[in-house]
């Protein structure tokens, strides 16, 4: 049975443990040490000095500065570029061009198709063409405009539908597209089909369908993308950046620069916000590498706000259209769902979302008959990627509005509906076969109805007031890596010396989301330690095992995994120690608070140092290796392999919202946030996660979205993007459903990314609540609601 | 044009340095005077990143020329943990109220002027304070607690007193 709590409660377990261990004698479960506490960010004094280091902040004798010269037309052929203008400008050191480097990358294997530099062609308005390193970024940015590039237009690929049409093939964007379509711009298309959807859909006691559309939207962290390459004396590249993923970063360096990957370091900087906007390798970092090769010298990049708007790789525009089967007593009989999502000008991450937009439906409901056609097309439009809660957003809001409306049509209140409908715990989804362990959906929704007081609210509010209810799940971790290899996918080490402190080597990156401090806290609990001693040394890839890194909401199941085995291999080696030390063979020690207590016999300790020390005898520093490696999940048919998980994320919310219908403006009075994400390992973490996911999800829904006049981008600034600001965003109580997973660490499952999409639906069903309308476009600004209002009274009349 | 002097005091401490006369304050902080802690996040006034105190009156040194700021006093958040940890710093590190951090410096010196003016604030005093202050971690929740608690612990009167940022 799940915990659930509320926002702000504390547990502090200071006794002995009594309970479940695992194989080495580490508690399993509750009580803990330091799992379940409210833990401050191990970085978090550097973040409030100041001291902390991010890319920009960052300087070297000699450092050149760079500026990059981006295409200033959505889709042209390049007839030729003069760099010469530039090279005879005082002060600058090096000019690059796409003939510098034509070597393809891309995050996807499948998908390599980014150059540095555009050099024959340029596809989208602000690709990168030429780049300038100078003594200053004053003399940078004038070298720039001295570079003459003579474009030639090509057809513009502008609307999503214009993608699907065969095309001659200089109007193809990529060489390597759909090959069930290899005349048009189409980059990958899914198409599944299980159970008897037809029958369904006859046999139906109520069938609800809608088109929808949403605009792609932006990551808009804070910091903006920034590296700096250092081809150094030895002749290797370091190279800092602010990496979710470095990798990915590593493998395409190498592979672009042509050197071996030993002879590159990646070092990640402090990651001023990341949300999936820094997880593909960069174009920029591949200018600065070619740029500091070229002249020996550092080099660094920083972008202004419009240019990081333009790198791109946010949430896709989506055209989608869906139909619900029901029957009469509201059983969910079926989905059908047609979805296009505009990728923009590359492929990124795109292959999974084209399968995310489909798979990632099959819950938190059971879903008895399932068909997903969903393409992802190319466009000159600026690059679509990963953004927090991968492919499964915009499906979700569909999913979501279409289970409300079908509420309204079988006469049963939605969370009802909803509560008929949801997986059961321990089972596998029909088809994809999706491993559901534990779930605490219901619990969850319950919590929120409560609190929210939903049953004297739904449906009996004043006209203008209205209450909404959204609910999602999301994977722990893609199951799947993207590199095809027999590696673990999280590899953790640890080392133990004299001193006694505790370095934690890991790859995964702590992007703000608090990585660094959940390792921690892993190692900490295994090992009886206080945090202090414990350095998590998770930047430079020289030292670090590989670890895929900060993406899919992987980081606290997979590296708290490998973490936690790492550490109970020290742990093995302390309690010989002890047992060696106090003379008890073959007994229990348990580690609490910086000592080793002998289970049957507890006057009998020995202090951390003392067993340390005598567990280094002969061997020195301790040493271990911790990995984490999915188990063999799914089914078996082609593409099986998209959307699984170890484990899956729950969540259930409610929004209360006021519509002023005059204006169309609606403003969120409160959130209840229900999400299971296993055993909160760090309360006060997981409430941020869940707090900041509500925030965005409130942006996508209310005002935020990318937009285009003639493929060129409008608001590529804070002004026109509109996030919501202190007064735009309502309170939010957090309930944090504990279930236990038996996989993740400590019970463990994601909370980062499955606690955006709810939100969404809850705003735009109780927008209907409100004023009786349902919003088919997303964001739902206050121009579509008056609209939609509008309709509703013509209609009325 | 040619490189003027400037004459200022930042952080208590006199300070002469040559500076374009198009650079900003942002600018010669971070490059000149080596304060990285103040982040620049837009460079056009729309996130807050780059908040400091001239004269203890919080202000965007993105939006401000260097050369606007001779004679003044300018505080960064460099100025705030001087022999120990401001109460707000140790509030935004204990309540979460920082996540990637790249907001911090400039939540920070937006609320170290609210307290300086107002040691009690209500919620809607602290949200209209920072409602020019762009976080996209937190859902600023978190730094509503932490500006409460830094607060409650700035008006003990036994408490020791930080650095003083005189408004």
């Amino acid at each position: 049975m799940p915990i659930v709590s509320g926002s702000g409660q504390t547990q502090n377990n200071h006794q002995l443990n009594k309970g479940v261990w695992t194989e080495s004698g580490a508690p399993a479960e509750a009580p803990f040490n330091v799992i379940g506490k409210r833990v401050p960010l191990k970085d978090a004094y550097r973040k409030v000095t100041g001291e902390g280091v991010y890319a920009d902040d960052m300087k070297f004798p000699g450092m050149l500065h760079c500026r990059i010269l981006r295409a200033t037309t959505p889709h042209a052929k390049i007839v030729s570029i003069d760099t010469s203008k530039a090279e005879a400008l005082p002060g600058v050191r090096a000019v690059v061009t796409g003939r510098d480097a034509e070597n393809r990358f891309g995050v996807l294997p499948v998908s390599q198709d980014e150059v540095a530099m555009a050099s024959d062609k340029v596809i989208y308005n602000g690709e990168p063409v030429a780049a300038v390193a100078a003594d200053t970024e004053e003399i940078a940015a004038e070298a720039i405009w001295l570079i003459d590039v003579r474009y030639e237009p090509l057809q513009e690929f502008l609307k999503p539908r214009d993608s699907l049409k065969d095309v001659a093939p200089e109007l193809q964007l990529h060489e390597k597209v759909e090959k069930k379509h290899p005349n048009t711009n189409i980059h990958k298309a899914v198409d599944q089909e299980f159970g008897d959807v037809e029958a369904a859909f006859k046999e139906a006691g109520a069938i609800v369908s809608a088109e929808f559309k949403f605009d792609g939207i932006s990551h808009g962290f804070t910091e903006p993308h920034a590296v700096i390459a250092h081809w150094d004396a030895d002749d290797r590249l370091q190279l800092y950046t602010p990496q979710q993923v470095p990798h990915y970063t590593h493998r395409a360096l190498a592979k672009v620069l042509e050197l071996p990957m030993h002879q590159i370091q990646v070092i990640r900087t402090m990651v001023g916000g990341g949300f999936g906007g820094k997880s593909d390798p960069f174009q920029h970092e591949m200018i600065a590498a070619l740029l500091s090769m070229k002249t020996r010298r550092p080099v660094k990049v920083t972008m202004d706000r419009e240019e990081t708007f333009l790198t791109g790789r946010g949430r896709h525009p989506t055209e989608s259209k869906l139909g619900m089967a029901f029957s009469k007593d509201g059983k969910l009989l079926a989905l059908d769902s047609d979805v296009i999502i505009d990728g923009g000008a590359y492929g990124s991450f795109g292959v999974v979302s084209a399968y995310y937009n489909g798979v990632l439906s099959n819950g938190p409901y059971r879903i008895p008959a399932f068909r997903y056609h969903g393409k992802r097309i190319y466009s000159n439009r600026i690059p679509s990627g990963a953004m927090r809660g991968h492919g499964s957003v915009n499906p979700r809001y569909c999913t979501e509005t279409l289970v409300d409306m079908a509420a309204v049509e079988l006469g049963i209140d939605p969370c009802e509906l909803r509560m008929r409908n949801f997986l059961e715990s321990n089972t596998l989804t029909p088809f994809h076969k999706f491993r559901i362990t534990s779930n605490g959906v219901r619990e969850g929704l319950a919590e929120a109805m409560k609190r929210s007081d939903w049953k004297n609210k739904w449906g009996k509010l004043p006209y203008g007031h209205g209450i909404g209810v959204g609910c999602a799940w999301y994977i722990s971790g893609s199951a799947l890596p993207i590199h095809w290899n027999k590696l673990p996918q999280s590899t953790v080490h640890l080392k133990i010396d004299l001193d006694g402190g505790i370095a934690v080597h890991s790859l995964a990156a702590d992007i703000g989301q608090g990585s660094d401090t959940v390792l921690a806290q892993c190692v900490a609990e295994v090992l009886g330690v206080d945090m202090d001693r414990i350095h998590v040394k998770s930047t430079t890839t020289d030292t670090a095992p590989i670890d895929l890194g900060s993406y899919s909401s992987r980081v606290t199941f997979m590296a708290g995994n490998a973490a936690r085995a790492a550490a109970e291999e020290i742990r093995h080696k302390l309690a010989d120690a002890a047992a060696r030390l106090t003379g008890q063979r073959g007994e229990y020690f348990d580690f609490v608070n910086e000592e080793l207590v002998c289970r049957s016999k507890p006057d009998v300790r020995v202090g951390f140092m003392e067993a340390l020390h005598e567990a280094q005898a002969d061997v020195g520093a301790l040493i271990a290796s911790g990995s984490y490696q999915s188990p063999p999940l799914g089914s078996t048919f082609k593409g099986s392999n998209a959307g699984l998980s170890p484990s899956y994320s729950f969540s259930a919310f409610i929004a209360e919202v006021k519509v002023d219908p005059e204006t169309g403006f609606v403003q969120p009075l409160k959130v209840w946030a229900a999400h299971d994400c296993g055993k909160a390992l760090n309360p006060l973490s997981v409430e941020g996660q869940i707090e900041g996911s509500v925030h965005m999800g409130l942006g996508q829904a209310l005002s935020e979205q990318l937009r285009y006049r003639n493929g060129q981008l409008l608001n590529a600034n804070f002004l026109d993007y509109k996030i919501p600001t202190p007064f735009d965003t309502p309170e939010i109580e957090v309930i944090i459903v504990e279930s236990h997973d038996p996989e993740g660490p400590f019970g463990a499952k994601e909370c980062g990314e499955g606690a955006l999409a709810p939100v969404i639906p809850a705003i735009g069903n109780a927008i209907y609540d409100a004023v009786g309308v349902r919003m088919f476009e997303v964001p739902m600004t206050p121009d579509r609601i008056l609209k939609a209002i509008e309709k509703k009274q013509r209609e009325g009349k | 044009m040619a490189k003027q002097l400037l004459k200022l005091k930042v952080n208590g401490r006199d300070v002469v340095v040559a500076v374009e006369p198009y650079h900003t304050l942002a600018q010669v902080l971070r490059n000149e005077l080596n304060l990285t802690g103040t982040k620049v996040g837009c460079d056009m006034g729309t996130c807050g990143c780059c908040t400091v105190h001239i004269d203890g009156k919080a202000k965007l040194s993105c939006l401000t020329l260097a050369l606007e700021c001779q004679g003044t006093s300018v505080h960064t958040i460099e100025s705030l943990n001087e022999y120990q940890m401001h109460p707000l710093q140790k509030a935004f590190a204990e309540c979460g109220g920082s996540q990637c951090g790249y907001c911090t410096p400039g939540f920070i010196m937006k609320s170290a002027e609210l307290l300086a003016k107002n040691p009690d604030p209500t919620r809607e005093e602290i949200k209209a304070a920072l409602s020019g202050n762009l976080c996209r971690c937190t859902g600023f929740m978190k730094i509503y607690d932490a500006v409460e608690q830094a607060a409650s612990e700035l008006r003990k009167k036994d408490a020791p007193q930080p650095t003083p940022i005189k408004v």
